[in-house]
């Protein structure tokens, strides 16, 4: 029975380009996936490209491809035999331009005298248009497109898995895409490779699951996981990162490539399942409503998992839009005391900057100020849980200011105890940041045309 | 039955979704799966989380999943303003499911 064999070569954008070349020259690949689109990335690039319009995809997209674009289509590659596995590469590293980045890919391409080799942009994500000429749409933090003003950045739909079936059927040897459900990225080459139709819900389900699985890349082969003395992590600095077996009924084994570092087992794979995960009968994609809720793993060899047990129901009606927008200034300090009474120190700096930033007037929306080491991730409650007082303690206070002016205020009076403020500051670093806000509304899917555009590398 | 840290029995990993947090928590021994059902509550874990949480205590849902023996909490607002407007040291929220670890079952 033929299988697919599906790599994971980025969980996100800065992710480590190794892990993904060890896939491309010994996984054996049909396709390696790149996820590499947070929440806000797209926004973020939107504003990259309205200063360059070549500008606006992912920054490491250039060099991926060319660690990887050697391995790619048939017949290429050192270690590719003929009548081997053709391997084929998907992202959504285009991000605000998948246009753009299509033709830096096939740049490339030609560049390393790869002639010949397919490349595809998939483009109809980006809605900003659709939203500007309704601008009474609300967004799920009760804001309306209008009343953003100048403030809106970008609005992309999250795509399914079609426009990328219609490039691979189109016989491209990479697809580029904007925003596109993460999973949909993955789902793609099973629909295409066994032709399941869009409305077989039960193997959309669990080529999502596997999907879903694989997205993080190195979260499901010991990344996120290690934690000395309770759970182990073997060779954590050579993380291997995933590829998935699937036959035509979806059914999938998790593994990695032999000799790199990690592990993969029923915890990591567990782990992962639930990772960002709400209702697990209800995970929501363009593509179905997954069903995790009756998912196993079972280990078939060291390394080695097999996934069985999940399902999927009709698709939503809607797509989810993520629209990013300039929300003002975050302003932020941070200096560090150590030794004896570090901690009371601290806690004085402070009380010092809070009723400076009142003394001064400095006009913030929001502030923040927390001790790093004592209750800056968990909160006081929590962080009094401590068996004994720590060493060094770092004062960290971060505000949100409409203003740039008043946000670099901040920063600035955490810097001035140095010579202002209790005995033994040190280390003292400030800074600010525009916020690039996310919220979302939903769209009918008539809205959303996903378009295919191929380009040869000749 | 002797009460221990939850860490004893259980594994964890935290994920965020706009300013919502979901914390699983995976028993390592299926057979302890009932005693997480019952020391778990969503009151447990909100009274846990109360600081943080704020009014949005009573929002907290959990989820269970017997076959890979977990649970999985959702606790809505947890991120204040969610990972691109927080102004936390960890906008993602993902050092909160270690928090929970400590909790007496």
């Amino acid at each position: 029975m033929k299988t697919l064999r599906i790599g994971s070569g980025a969980g996100y954008s800065g992710d480590r380009i190794e892990p993904a070349v060890e896939l491309a020259e010994k996984g054996e690949l049909d396709y390696l996936v790149f996820e590499c689109l947070a929440e806000r990335t797209i926004a973020l690039a939107q504003q990259a490209r309205l200063s360059d319009p070549e500008a606006g995809f992912d920054p490491l997209l250039s060099e991926r491809m060319r660690r990887v674009l050697p391995f790619v289509g048939p017949g290429l590659g050192s270690a590719r035999e003929a009548g081997q596995r053709r391997l084929r590469l998907i992202s959504n590293m285009g991000a605000a331009n998948p246009l753009a980045a299509a033709r830096e890919v096939r740049r490339i391409a030609v560049e390393l005298g790869l002639h010949g080799l397919k490349v595809a942009a998939v483009t109809g994500d980006d809605v900003l248009a659709v939203l500007k000429a309704s601008p009474e749409q609300m967004l799920d933090n009760g804001a309306t497109i209008a009343s953003l003003g100048d403030r809106l950045i970008s609005a992309n739909a999250y795509l399914g898995a079609e426009g990328i079936v219609e490039a691979l059927r189109a016989d491209a040897d990479v697809v580029i895409t904007g925003r596109v459900a993460d999973p949909s990225l993955f789902l793609a080459p099973q629909l295409f490779e066994f032709g399941w139709a869009a409305d077989d819900w039960t193997r959309l389900g669990r080529g999502t699951l596997i999907g879903h699985l694989l997205e993080c890349a190195g979260q499901i082969t010991g990344g996120y996981f290690a934690d000395p003395g309770v759970k182990e992590v073997p060779n954590l600095a050579r993380l291997g990162f995933p590829l998935a077996e699937v036959d035509a009924e979806g059914r999938a084994v998790i593994s990695k490539v032999a000799g790199s570092g990690g592990r993969i087992d029923t915890a990591t794979c567990t782990e992962q399942m639930m990772y960002e995960v709400h209702d697990p009968a209800a995970y929501l994609t363009p593509d179905v409503t997954a069903d995790f809720s009756g998912v196993s793993f079972h280990p078939v060899a060291t390394n080695e998992v097999r996934a069985e047990g999940a399902d999927g129901r009709a698709r939503p009606e809607t797509l989810k839009v993520s629209v990013g927008y300039l929300d003002g200034w975050v302003g932020e300090g941070q200096i560090s005391y150590g030794g004896p009474g570090a901690l009371a120190r601290a806690q004085l700096a402070r009380d010092v900057v809070l009723e400076r930033l009142q003394l001064t007037g400095v006009v913030f929306e929001d502030v923040r100020a927390e001790l790093i080491g004592v209750d800056a991730l968990h909160g006081a409650a929590l962080g009094s849980r401590a068996a004994a007082e720590p060493w060094e303690v770092r004062l960290r206070v971060a505000a949100r200011c409409a203003d740039k002016a008043e946000a670099v205020r901040i920063g600035n009076e955490v810097e001035t105890l140095y010579t202002n403020g209790p005995y033994g500051g040190g280390g003292a670093t400030k800074g600010v940041r525009q916020v690039v806000a996310v919220a979302s509304l939903l769209l009918p899917r008539d809205a959303v045309k996903a378009q295919v555009h191929l380009e040869d590398a000749s | 039955m002797s009460r221990v840290k939850l860490r004893e029995l259980a594994h964890s990993r935290t994920g965020d979704k706009g300013d919502t947090s979901n914390i699983s928590v995976i028993a390592f021994n299926a057979e302890d799966y009932s005693r997480l059902l019952q020391a778990l509550t969503v009151e447990r874990v909100a009274a846990h989380f109360a600081e943080l949480l704020g009014g949005d205590a009573s929002r907290v849902l959990r989820y269970e999943l017997p076959k890979v023996h977990a649970l999985n909490f959702v606790l809505p607002g947890i991120l204040k303003g969610g990972v691109t407007r927080s102004l936390a040291l960890d906008a993602h929220g993902k050092a909160l499911g270690a928090a929970l670890l400590d909790i007496d079952v």
